[in-house]
């Protein structure tokens, strides 16, 4: 088949096309942009065409033949999902003969599919099932012995039926031209005809699961979820995706309290059609035998025993107090991966009830830098950076240049919107790396940078004028057509001199460019990316990439020394006043210790308390064991990580899928979720954080994430986003008023994970599937 | 130890067209060629033999006026198929010879290039004089190796004379062809599964449109013709398309080459004027049935609709008869069956053939072969049930028309007309009777 | 190390080369190799990949394809006989059926020696001097039991 969505060409010289044709359908006068396609101009108008193969934006079939209507002046049905409307098409939908056409396509589909829905994995989210209902005989009349064939197994998470697949080439297109990975094929012929994977018996591929989830039957189903239960029997609640910034809606399936998957049913999220391999599958980490069920203390013999609830936050607050008393330093280590509602009272239990600036989280991207680059020149009225750009903006860029990270492994869905933006909307991509990243095969030019650091090739681009250009060879685009993954082959980089200026001229054609970059730029580094977006045509934008699901909230939310919610500085004497007054009580005026001066604080033993939510610090800055004894260490967490295991106080957490509230992607898009899954014996960071409050003097009202996050829009600089979108579903693009944020004191903080497909941190270490995922993917 | 067909004398009916050279050695080296009146034509429309260079489109003109129709099955004229080839534009033209002959009952490409291999090469390239190509390629079915043998040498040959490659003869004009062989799939010799197999892939048709004389073989714009139907050109231009429109009849230019095969004394392929009357293909030609008296007749190779013994004889082998009469010509692949053959054992072997060479791709042909396959052979062994011949019926109907290419319609076609014109065979088949033909094996063997 | 000869080898890389695309090459390229080596084990189907930079994925879906093409061995001989419409009305099931019966295998069987293997196979183009039968690419056409017997006990002495 044609490899690309055969774009029905425009009549040769003709003049500029009408903006719309018109055209009839059951007497009904319909009118739609030139091109379009008959299947989608009928849904459009509520029009009904069944189909199985015609997928929206992939390339066409007409294999399945489900979609045949009557066009006047044509003597055979015509298959709508490859007719382009016309001006003055006549036609037909719910003829007999369309009825008739309908009907024998079901019919010749079941001959060789199973008719035990009632056990397939399927049953009860299957397209055939629902059109068999719907356009299907009664009866059937074939009467001929069917081919049974094995079910395969060929990943962790993906298994294939091959008599129940209807062949609708789904699958193959989504991993190949939505996934870039072509891990899928069609073998044999007629009707012997199969899927294939790529490597005889078995796929090695991104275990993404979007096969799986495209696939109209039962014919692809995934090990992880299979046969655990039936549809009927799940809650379906939509959540976002507790692993990497990019803010993917998932759909839990939950039965008695039990996340037993998460899928991409209702495809009305940010992510469209998309979702990855943690996204789909990581979800089992929430049922680990060796989650957190209670809170633990050390006791004198130096073990942590299980307690109660109330023994534990006691505890916790009797020590809190005589630290107090003495005038001891705390320190708050927040989560990139609570909820919005939580980072926010947990530095305002900081630095209110606490009384302490020593705040932080663990960052991966230097969002402070970007939104101090983009200001205003002082004097101007602060307003909104219109600047950012959100996640979807990505899929009709025009062109874009991605500086640093690799997508691919650290931001599935960014990188999928720039395949999008690739395939279908004809965006220029440029890509600035070191790395020789996989997204350089939808990449119009590629600047391999072969000394220096993105950092030094963004300086140079700003002030050309300055120094050595950095060296880069420009390596354009991948043969057309290559499949081969996960590596294709250079394609011989030329080593030119002046590569970066060949490269920026190139650039400095495109208008609108969203500029996206990764971690290696921070601080100044990113004001010169700003200075070199502004000199570009027309209006660019940014996106900055951080790690996790709520990095960029943790950093709006203000779990930073030196920066309260919304960038405002903490030194700003009218920024605390504006938060005094929100909290009702006064705020620390000098800007604190970030984490690694926390750390290093312990080591001295100045650092007095250390509560650390959701987070695991000592993994990235060790500290002694010996010095911790003058610490008094809380850990609220899911398990028992290596910091946990160095606390005093353990508090079993429930995760971001057994909550309500807030999460804000790397883009800015905030989302909101309800409760999915539940735990027994642990408590979400919220209501933690409340009853500590409580137990300390301090109300911090009911945990309930709606209340908070109302005080958040009031009081957050940029997020009086709109609950209208919000309550739909949709991401609303927190937009920080400019004017605010000073310069970040400490860029070497920006320590990103390099997370891969396969692994998250702590979560990803205890999802099974992620496990099984990566040990197939390190065999050799 | 191959052995090739031997190539009887020409019947007196014959029009010796395309087949002027069966038989004579000479045609098989360019020497011999040129001996035989080749590479004349060619010579006229490039202005080789002092003569000026016909312009392409008075080559298209004449082809046109000849009413040359498509010797593959469709019949779609061929000089406007080339007409439809845009003019200038920057992509490459191409012209595609079709020898993928695998039509069941069709066994006449096969000798054209075997027997005159310099003709095709020689109408190849005046095709691509006429829409502007500068390639040719020859698509040659896996099975006859031989014959890429064969074309492959006389390519070199045709290109060592110069009568290939850069600048022609001094004409100016360079075109270059390849030989490229099959791997065994009849729905290669689909125009667009072809140009998919050419490129390296699985022989599933493209959507169309766009049609190849917009976008064909690498997405280029490109003339596909069947082997006959390109070794008919040569003759035409050297002689004129009004001589071969004479031939045949008013929109049926020229003769044909019918492959007379199945159940009949002198089996053969033999070149008749079109409107040629199938009685004396049959009888005269033919020699007569053999083995018992005549049933049916497959016109056109195994896809078409097969006649009564009775409509048989009334009918004229042109295009619009044929089509009149509701069937086609298609390949001129004729397959004449006798008294005791049985009707259902043939309809199912001929459904084996396109179960077997569906691609696959599409819903109705990949699961209506297979479901009409499996129950014919049930219903062949004594295990049918009165309804199963309306389901056959129904199958079929709900096949025809409803696929992605003609291969579904050529399924479907056949089983419909047998069921129709016989029907009485298949209910003698019922109600656990064997098969009434079974006793005696109709097969002939070879005398 | 290639599977092939130097001289297929050398073949394969003028074939991938007098293509506007190298693609191209990839069916005459499979029957070759198949031609050479018998059948197309993973070593050749990796090496076709390589050289035309394709995955071994799309090089296996197009084997798949074409029915001449195979991914195991058959007989030194392939003795292939067409039992389609012509062929039958002139007793190809019949030479089928001998075939079977003189070498002792069925359909899509090699013989223990490995010498012979049957197909039924679909039209061959021999319409008109049917029944017909391919051994590897040799015709042999208006057989009948007793030329069947000839034609193998030929190529069983050449061994
Ligand atoms: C399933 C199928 C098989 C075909 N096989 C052949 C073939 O083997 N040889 C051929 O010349 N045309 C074949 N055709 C017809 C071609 O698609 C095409 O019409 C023809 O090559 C055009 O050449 P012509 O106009 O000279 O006939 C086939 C068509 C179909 C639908
Ligand atoms: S899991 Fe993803 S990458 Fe793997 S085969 Fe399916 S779609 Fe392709
Ligand atoms: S496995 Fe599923 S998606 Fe893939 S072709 Fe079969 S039915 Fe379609
Ligand atoms: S009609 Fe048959 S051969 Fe043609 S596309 Fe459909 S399945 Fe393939
Ligand atoms: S939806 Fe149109 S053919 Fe499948
Ligand atoms: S039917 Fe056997 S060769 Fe044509």
């Amino acid at each position: 088949m044609p490899e690309t969505p055969s774009k029905p060409a425009p009549a040769a010289g003709a003049p500029a096309a009408p903006a719309e044709v018109h055209f009839t359908v059951n007497g009904h006068t319909l009118a739609a942009a030139p091109g379009t396609l008959l299947i989608e101009a009928c849904r459009a108008a509520n029009i009904e065409i069944p189909s199985f193969c015609y997928y929206p934006k992939l390339s066409l079939q007409a294999a399945c033949r489900m979609c045949l209507v009557e066009v006047e002046k044509i003597p055979k049905l015509q298959t709508a999902c490859t007719t382009v409307v016309a001006e003055g098409m006549v036609v037909h939908t719910e003829t007999p003969t369309v009825h008739a056409a309908r009907k024998s396509a079901i019919e010749f589909i079941l001959t060789n599919h199973p008719l035990d829905c009632p056990v397939c994995d399927a049953g009860g989210e299957c397209e055939l099932q629902d059109m068999t209902f719907r356009y299907g005989a009664a009866v059937s009349r074939f009467d001929e012995p069917k081919r049974h064939r094995d079910e395969q197994q060929w990943s962790p998470v993906v298994y294939y039926d091959r008599p129940r697949c209807i062949l609708c080439y789904r699958c193959v297109r989504v991993c190949g031209e939505g996934m870039d990975v072509w891990a899928l094929g069609v073998g044999n012929r007629g009707i012997l005809s199969t899927i294939l994977p790529n490597h005889q018996d078995h796929l090695e591929c991104e275990e993404c699961g979007m096969c799986i989830d495209i696939c109209p039957v039962g014919a692809l189903t995934s090990g992880a979820y299979r046969y655990q239960t039936r549809p009927w029997e799940m809650q379906h609640v939509g959540a976002i995706c507790a692993f990497c910034g990019d803010g993917c809606k998932t759909t839990l399936g939950v039965r008695n309290g039990v996340i037993l998957r998460g899928d991409n049913r209702d495809k009305n999220g940010i992510n469209g059609d998309f979702l990855c391999v943690k996204g789909r599958y990581g979800t089992d980490f929430t049922r680990h035998p060796e989650r957190l069920k209670s809170p633990l203390v050390r006791d004198a013999s130096g073990e942590l025993r299980p307690v109660s609830w109330a023994y534990a936050l006691e505890t916790i607050t009797d020590r809190w107090r005589g630290i107090q008393a003495a005038h001891g330093q705390f320190g708050v280590i927040g989560s990139t991966r609570c909820s919005n509602e939580e980072s926010y009272q947990l530095q305002k239990l900081a630095r209110r009830v606490l009384g302490t600036n020593h705040v932080d989280h663990h960052r991966s991207a230097d969002f402070p830098a970007l939104f101090d680059a983009l200001a205003q020149p002082a004097g101007a009225a602060a307003q909104p950076l219109p600047q950012l750009a959100d996640s979807g903006a990505l899929k009709t860029a025009k062109a874009v240049l991605l500086v640093g990270g690799d997508p691919t492994q650290e931001h599935p869905l960014l990188a999928w919107n720039l395949r999008w933006a690739h395939r279908l909307a004809g965006a220029s991509l440029y890509v600035l790396n070191r790395r020789d990243i996989r997204l350089r095969r939808q990449a119009r030019r590629m600047a391999l940078l072969t000394h220096g650091t993105e950092a030094d090739a963004v300086r140079y681009l700003a002030a050309p004028q300055r120094g050595d250009p950095p060296q880069a060879e420009l390596t354009a685009v991948s043969p057309p057509g290559d499949k081969r993954w996960p590596q294709t082959p250079p394609s011989t980089p030329q080593p030119i001199p002046g590569g970066l200026e060949e490269f920026r001229a190139e650039l400095a054609q495109e208008r609108d460019v969203i500029i996206v970059f990764g971690p290696e730029l921070t601080g100044d580094a990113v004001q010169a990316l700003v200075r070199f977006g502004a000199s570009l045509p027309g209006h660019t934008r940014y996106i900055a990439m951080a790690d996790n699901a709520n990095s960029r909230g943790a950093a709006d939310m203000g779990l930073y020394p030196d920066l309260l919610p919304g960038y405002l500085p903490v030194a700003d004497g009218a920024a605390r006043a504006h938060f005094a007054a929100a909290w009702g009580g006064d705020i620390p005026a000098a800007p604190g210790w970030n984490q690694r001066q926390m750390v290093e604080a312990v080591d001295r033993r100045e650092l007095d308390a250390l509560y650390v939510v959701g987070a695991n610090p000592f993994r990235l800055d060790p500290v002694n064991a010996a010095n911790l004894k003058s610490c008094f260490l809380v850990v609220q967490d899911l398990f028992l990580t290596e910091t946990a295991q160095a606390a005093d106080v353990v508090l079993p957490a429930l995760s971001l899928y057994e909550k309500s509230g807030t999460v804000t992607n790397t883009c800015g898009e905030v989302q909101s979720q309800r409760r999915g899954g539940s735990f027994e014996g642990a408590k979400t960071d919220m209501e933690i954080i409340h009853a500590l409050a409580r137990l300390l003097g301090a109300d911090f009202g009911r945990p309930d994430a709606d209340r908070v996050f109302s005080e958040i829009r009031a009081q957050v600089n940029g997020y009086d986003v709109s609950l209208v979108q919000l309550m739909a579903g949709r991401g609303a693009l927190a937009v920080p008023r400019d004017g605010a944020a000073p310069r970040q004191a400490a860029p070497q903080m920006i320590r990103p994970n390099h997370d891969s497909l396969f692994t998250a941190g702590t979560l990803g270490r205890y999802s099974a599937t992620l496990n099984a995922v990566l040990e197939k993917h390190s065999r050799p | 130890m191959a052995e090739r067909p031997a190539y009887p004398a020409a019947h007196p009916a014959e029009v010796r067209v395309v087949s002027q050279r069966f038989g004579d050695p000479r045609a098989a080296t360019l020497a011999g060629y040129l001996d035989t009146g080749g590479y004349q034509a060619l010579g006229k429309a490039l202005g080789l033999n002092g003569g000026e260079a016909m312009a392409p489109e008075a080559i298209i003109e004449e082809v046109k006026k000849s009413s040359l129709r498509g010797r593959g099955g469709a019949g779609f004229p061929t000089g406007l198929k080339w007409s439809f080839i845009p003019k200038g534009g920057d992509k490459p033209k191409y012209v595609l010879c079709n020898a993928d002959e695998s039509e069941p009952g069709t066994c006449k490409d096969r000798l054209i290039l075997e027997h005159d291999p310099f003709a095709i090469i020689e109408g190849i390239t005046i095709a691509g004089r006429a829409i502007g190509a500068q390639r040719g390629f020859i698509y040659i079915r896996g099975e006859y190796r031989y014959v890429l043998d064969i074309m492959q040498r006389a390519l070199a040959e045709a290109y060592a004379a110069g009568y290939l490659g850069a600048n022609i003869r001094g004409s100016g004009f360079s075109f270059d062809i390849l030989a490229h062989t099959g791997a065994g799939a009849y729905e290669c010799g689909e125009e667009s599964a072809l140009m998919e197999s050419l490129e390296g892939k699985r022989g599933i048709p493209r959507l169309k449109p766009p049609f190849p004389a917009i976008s064909g073989l690498y997405g280029c714009p490109t003339v596909i013709n069947n082997v006959e139907t390109l070794a008919s050109v040569p003759p035409i231009i050297l002689r004129g398309g009004d001589w071969f429109l004479n031939i045949g009849l008013p929109k049926n230019g020229g003769p044909r080459l019918f492959s007379l095969s199945g159940q009949v004394q002198n089996r053969g392929v033999y070149e008749l004027p079109l409107g040629f009357p199938l009685r004396r293909l049959i009888e005269e030609v033919g020699g007569g049935v053999l083995g018992g008296s005549l049933k049916a007749v497959v016109p056109g190779g195994s896809s078409t609709p097969i006649f009564t013994a009775e409509e048989a004889l009334g009918l004229n082998l042109d295009y619009d008869s044929v089509g009149k009469a509701g069937s086609f010509l298609g390949s001129g692949g004729v397959v004449v069956i006798n008294d005791r053959t049985c009707m259902v054992r043939f309809a199912l072997r001929v459904m084996q053939f396109y179960r077997h060479e569906s691609c696959g791709w599409c819903v109705p042909c990949r699961e209506g072969t297979n479901w009409l396959q499996l129950a014919l052979t049930r219903f062949h062994r004594g295990d049918g049930r009165p309804e199963d011949v309306d389901l056959f019926t129904d199958v079929a109907q709900n096949i025809l028309g409803r696929t992605l290419c003609p291969l579904g319609d050529a399924a479907a076609m056949p089983i419909l007309s047998i069921v129709r014109k016989f029907r009485s065979e298949f209910e003698d088949h019922l109600h656990g009777r064997p098969c009434p033909f079974a006793a005696e094996s109709s097969a002939v063997p070879v005398a | 190390m290639s599977v092939f000869s130097p001289a297929t080898r050398d073949r394969f890389e003028r074939l991938a080369a007098s293509y506007p695309q190298p693609r191209s090459a990839l069916v005459p390229m499979l029957l070759y190799a198949q031609d050479e080596l018998g059948y197309l084990p993973p070593e050749a189907i990796a090496e076709i990949a390589a050289l035309l930079g394709e995955t071994e994925l799309a090089v296996r879906e197009v084997i798949g394809y074409y029915s001449m093409l195979r991914t195991a061995p058959a007989g030194r001989y392939h003795v292939q006989v067409c039992t389609n419409i012509s062929c039958m009305l002139r007793g190809g099931e019949e030479v089928l059926a001998h075939c079977q019966r003189r070498l002792g295998i069925h359909n899509r069987q090699t013989t223990p020696d490995g010498m012979f293997s049957i197909e039924e196979v679909e039209c061959m183009g021999a319409c008109a001097w049917a029944p017909a039968l391919q051994v590897n690419y040799d015709f042999h056409q208006e057989l009948d039991p007793a030329k069947v017997d000839e034609i193998l006990e030929k190529y069983r002495r050449q061994g």
